[in-house]
C-alpha cells in the first residue's frame, strides 16, 4: 500500500510538472505568438518593444524564464501581474478561492443529493415512462448551455419577476462572504447553486441509475434477497452502496475541475469573483503570470482528486494495487 | 458486442457472403430503425440541419434584409405600418435606442433586431450552420485522431503506449474548457503557424481545430481500452499466427472492433462541441464577428437581456434542441450497437 502511495505521489507531481510546462508553452511559446507584443500595445516600436522584453524578462532563454517563474509562483510566492504592476497573484487567487468554493459546495449539495434521489427512483420504476421521463428531464439538463441558463435564471429572477413574491428576495448579483452574513450569503448563491447543479445532475443520476441496475443482477443482490430482507433494504443496504463506488470516483473528478476553476462560466454570468472569474479576467487582457497561476491552481486540484480517486479505489478494491 | 462482430471478423475472413441477417452491422441498423424516439431526434435535426442550409434563402427572398451588416438607420414594416428598426427607448430620459422586438412576421424581424439592427432570426440561421459545422468537424477531427492514437498505443504498447498515455493523462488533468479557452485567446490575434501548416486566426479552422484536440482523451482512452483487450483475443492471435502483417491486423481485425465505439461517442462528441463552441463564442473567443453562430449571438443578445431577450433566448433554445437529439440518438446508437451497454461512458 505505501508503495503504492509513494508511486501516486511521484506521477502526480510529474502531471502537475508537464502541465505546468505545457501551460508555460501555450502562453510564451507558441509560434507566432509574441506576449510582449500583447503588453506593449499593437502599435509598439522595436525600441519600445525591446525595453518591454527586457523589462518582464522576456529576453532571456525559455527554461530561465520558466524557473523565474515557478519560482516566483511557489517558493517566493511574489509572482506580480503585467497587467497591474505591482499587484502579487498569489493573494489574488487565495481571495478568490473561498467564493469558487461556496459556489462548488453548494451545487454539489444540491446535485449529489437529487441525483440519488432521480437515479434510485428511476432504477425502481426501470422501464416505466417513470424512467423514461426521469432520464429524459436530466439529458434536458445536460443539453443546455449552463452560462445560458445562468442568463435565463437572470432575466427571470433580477427583471421579470424580480417584482413578484417569487423572486423578490433575490439580492443584486454578487457574493456576499458567508463570515459576513450567513443568510445573504445563502441567498446570493442559491440560485447559482441550482444553475450548476442542473449541468451535473443528468449525468450523475444515469451513472447511478446504470451501475443500481448492474448490481441488481450480482450474486449478492440474490442472496440478500434469498435471506427474505425486503426489497427497500436490498436496494439501499446492498445495491446502492457498491453502485455508489463509480458515482463517488466521477464526483472526485467532477468536484476538483470545478473547485479549480471550472465552473468560470457561472461565475461570469452571476458575477462572483471567484478563481475561474479570475482566469476569464486574466485571459481578457492577457496577464500571463495570473493565468498561470490560476490554471496551476486548477491543475492542482484536478490532480489532487484524481488521485484522491484512485486511492479510495485501491481501499475499496484491493485488486488495484498492484498494477 | 464483441462476440458478434468477432463472428462477422470470421466471415469476411472466410468470404461467406453476408446476408442481411448476419451482418452485425445490419443488426445494429434495424435496432436503430426500431427505435421510435431515436428516429424522431434524427427527424429534428435534419429539420434543423435544413432550416439552417436555407438560410441564405430566407434571408434573400423572405426577409430581405442583409444579417451581417448594421442597420441602425432602418426601417420595418410592423401591422402595415412603417416603423424604425432602432425605437427611441421608452422610459428614462428617453435616450438611446432599443432594437425591435420579435414581430411574429416571418418577413418583417420575426425574432426582433439586435443592437446592430440586425435580422434576428436570419443570423440565428446562418449562426446555426457554423454551430452545426464546428460541432461536427471538430467531433470528427477528435474521433481521427483519438482512432489513431488509441489504436497506435493500445496495439504497439511498451513505450509507445507509456508516452502517448502519460500525453493524454496530461491533457486530461486539464480542465477542458481552461485548455480550450487558454489556446483560444493565444491563437486569436495571430493564428498558428507551424512550418506549412498555418492556421489563419478569424476562421472557423481554429475553434474546429482547439475543440477538436482538446476532446481527444475522451475518445483516444476508451479505444485504447478496446484494443488493448482486443489485442489477447483469439482472432488476432490467429490473424499473427497466419503471418498476416501488422498492418493487416489493425486495419482488417482491430479496426472494424474498435470502430464501434468511436460511432457510439461520435453524436455525444458532437453534442460536447456544440456545446463547448458556445461557450468560447459567448466569451468571444470563438467565432469572430461578423460571422455569427448560436454562441456569438447569445452574447450579442447579453446586453439586451432584459430590455429583448429573444435575442438570447432564441440560439439558446436551439442549442438546446440540437444537443438534447444528438445526446438521445447518441443512447439510441449505443443501445443499438452495443446491447448490453458496455461503453456506458456517462
Amino acid at each position: 500500500m505505501l508503495r503504492f502511495f509513494a508511486r501516486r505521489f511521484v506521477s502526480m507531481l510529474l502531471v502537475m510538472f508537464s502541465i505546468s510546462v505545457l501551460v508555460f508553452l501555450i502562453f510564451f511559446a507558441t509560434p507566432g505568438v509574441d506576449p510582449a507584443a500583447r503588453i506593449a500595445g499593437r502599435n509598439a516600436d522595436q525600441e519600445t518593444l525591446k525595453a518591454v522584453r527586457h523589462d518582464f524578462g522576456l529576453d532571456r532563454p525559455m527554461p530561465v524564464q520558466y524557473a523565474l517563474m515557478m519560482k516566483k509562483l511557489f517558493i517566493s510566492r511574489d509572482l506580480t501581474s503585467f497587467v497591474n504592476r505591482g499587484a502579487k497573484v498569489v493573494p489574488q487567487v487565495i481571495q478568490a478561492a473561498p467564493v469558487t468554493l461556496s459556489l462548488v459546495l453548494g451545487a454539489a449539495v444540491i446535485w449529489v443529493l437529487i441525483s440519488i434521489a432521480m437515479g434510485l427512483l428511476a432504477a425502481v420504476f426501470r422501464g416505466t415512462p417513470v424512467d423514461a421521463g426521469l432520464m429524459i428531464l436530466g439529458l434536458i439538463g445536460i443539453s443546455m448551455p449552463v452560462f445560458w441558463v445562468g442568463e435565463v435564471v437572470n432575466l427571470l429572477s433580477q427583471s421579470r419577476f424580480h417584482d413578484t413574491f417569487l423572486f423578490s428576495w433575490v439580492p443584486p448579483l454578487g457574493y456576499v462572504p458567508l463570515t459576513q452574513s450567513p443568510i445573504g450569503w445563502f441567498k446570493a448563491l442559491l440560485l447559482p447553486w441550482i444553475t450548476l447543479a442542473l449541468l451535473y445532475i443528468g449525468i450523475y443520476a444515469r451513472v447511478l441509475r446504470s451501475s443500481l441496475i448492474e448490481a441488481q443482477e450480482q450474486d449478492y443482490v440474490r442472496t440478500a434477497r434469498a435471506k427474505g430482507l425486503t426489497e427497500k433494504r436490498v436496494l439501499l443496504r446492498h445495491s446502492l452502496r457498491t453502485s455508489l463506488i463509480v458515482f463517488v470516483s466521477l464526483f472526485g473528478l467532477d468536484f476538483g475541475a470545478l473547485v479549480g476553476g471550472g465552473a468560470l462560466l457561472t461565475e461570469v454570468v452571476f458575477g462572483l469573483h471567484g478563481v475561474g472569474w479570475l482566469t476569464y479576467q486574466s485571459l481578457q487582457n492577457l496577464d500571463l503570470p495570473v493565468i498561470m497561476a490560476t490554471v496551476m491552481y486548477a491543475a492542482f486540484f484536478v490532480v489532487l482528486a484524481n488521485a484522491v480517486v484512485d486511492l479510495v479505489y485501491a481501499y475499496l478494491d484491493p485488486r488495484v494495487r498492484t498494477v | 458486442m464483441s462476440e458478434g462482430l468477432a463472428a462477422a471478423e470470421v466471415a469476411t475472413h472466410v468470404g461467406v457472403p453476408q446476408s442481411a441477417g448476419a451482418s452485425p452491422w445490419a443488426l445494429a441498423r434495424r435496432r436503430l430503425l426500431r427505435n421510435r424516439i431515436a428516429m424522431v431526434m434524427v427527424g429534428v435535426l435534419a429539420l434543423i440541419l435544413l432550416l439552417c442550409l436555407a438560410a441564405p434563402l430566407y434571408a434573400d427572398h423572405v426577409a430581405h434584409t442583409d444579417p451581417f451588416s448594421s442597420n441602425l438607420d432602418g426601417t420595418t414594416v410592423v401591422n402595415g405600418k412603417t416603423v424604425q428598426v432602432m425605437q427611441p427607448t421608452e422610459g428614462g430620459l428617453g435616450l438611446g435606442v432599443t432594437p425591435i422586438g420579435p414581430t411574429w412576421d416571418l418577413h418583417h424581424y420575426f425574432l426582433g433586431a439586435d443592437n446592430q439592427g440586425r435580422d434576428v432570426a436570419a443570423r440565428l440561421l446562418y449562426g446555426g450552420r457554423n454551430s452545426l459545422l464546428i460541432g461536427t468537424a471538430a467531433a470528427l477531427l477528435t474521433c481521427v485522431i483519438a482512432t489513431l492514437v488509441g489504436l497506435i498505443a493500445g496495439f504497439f504498447g511498451g513505450i509507445v503506449d507509456g508516452v502517448f498515455s502519460r500525453l493524454l493523462d496530461v491533457v486530461w488533468a486539464f480542465p477542458v474548457y481552461l485548455l480550450a479557452i487558454s489556446l483560444s485567446t493565444v491563437l486569436l490575434s495571430s493564428g498558428l503557424s507551424l512550418g506549412i501548416f498555418k492556421l489563419e486566426s478569424g476562421t472557423l479552422l481554429l475553434p474546429i481545430v482547439i475543440i477538436g484536440i482538446v476532446y481527444v482523451p475522451y475518445v483516444a482512452r476508451p479505444v485504447r481500452g478496446e484494443v488493448l483487450s482486443l489485442r489477447e483475443r483469439e482472432f488476432v492471435e490467429a490473424a499473427e499466427g497466419l503471418g498476416a502483417s501488422t498492418w493487416r491486423i489493425i486495419r482488417s481485425d482491430v479496426l472494424p472492433n474498435v470502430i464501434t465505439v468511436v460511432i457510439v461517442l461520435f453524436p455525444l462528441m458532437i453534442a460536447i462541441d456544440i456545446l463547448t463552441e458556445s461557450a468560447l463564442s459567448f466569451l468571444s473567443i470563438g467565432v469572430q464577428p461578423p460571422d455569427a453562430s448560436w454562441g456569438t449571438i447569445i452574447q450579442d443578445g447579453q446586453g439586451l437581456l432584459y430590455t429583448r431577450p429573444t435575442v438570447a433566448l432564441a440560439p439558446g433554445i436551439a442549442i438546446a434542441i440540437t444537443v438534447l437529439a444528438l445526446n438521445v440518438l447518441g443512447d439510441g446508437v449505443r443501445d443499438a450497437l452495443d446491447p448490453r451497454a458496455k461503453l456506458r461512458s456517462r
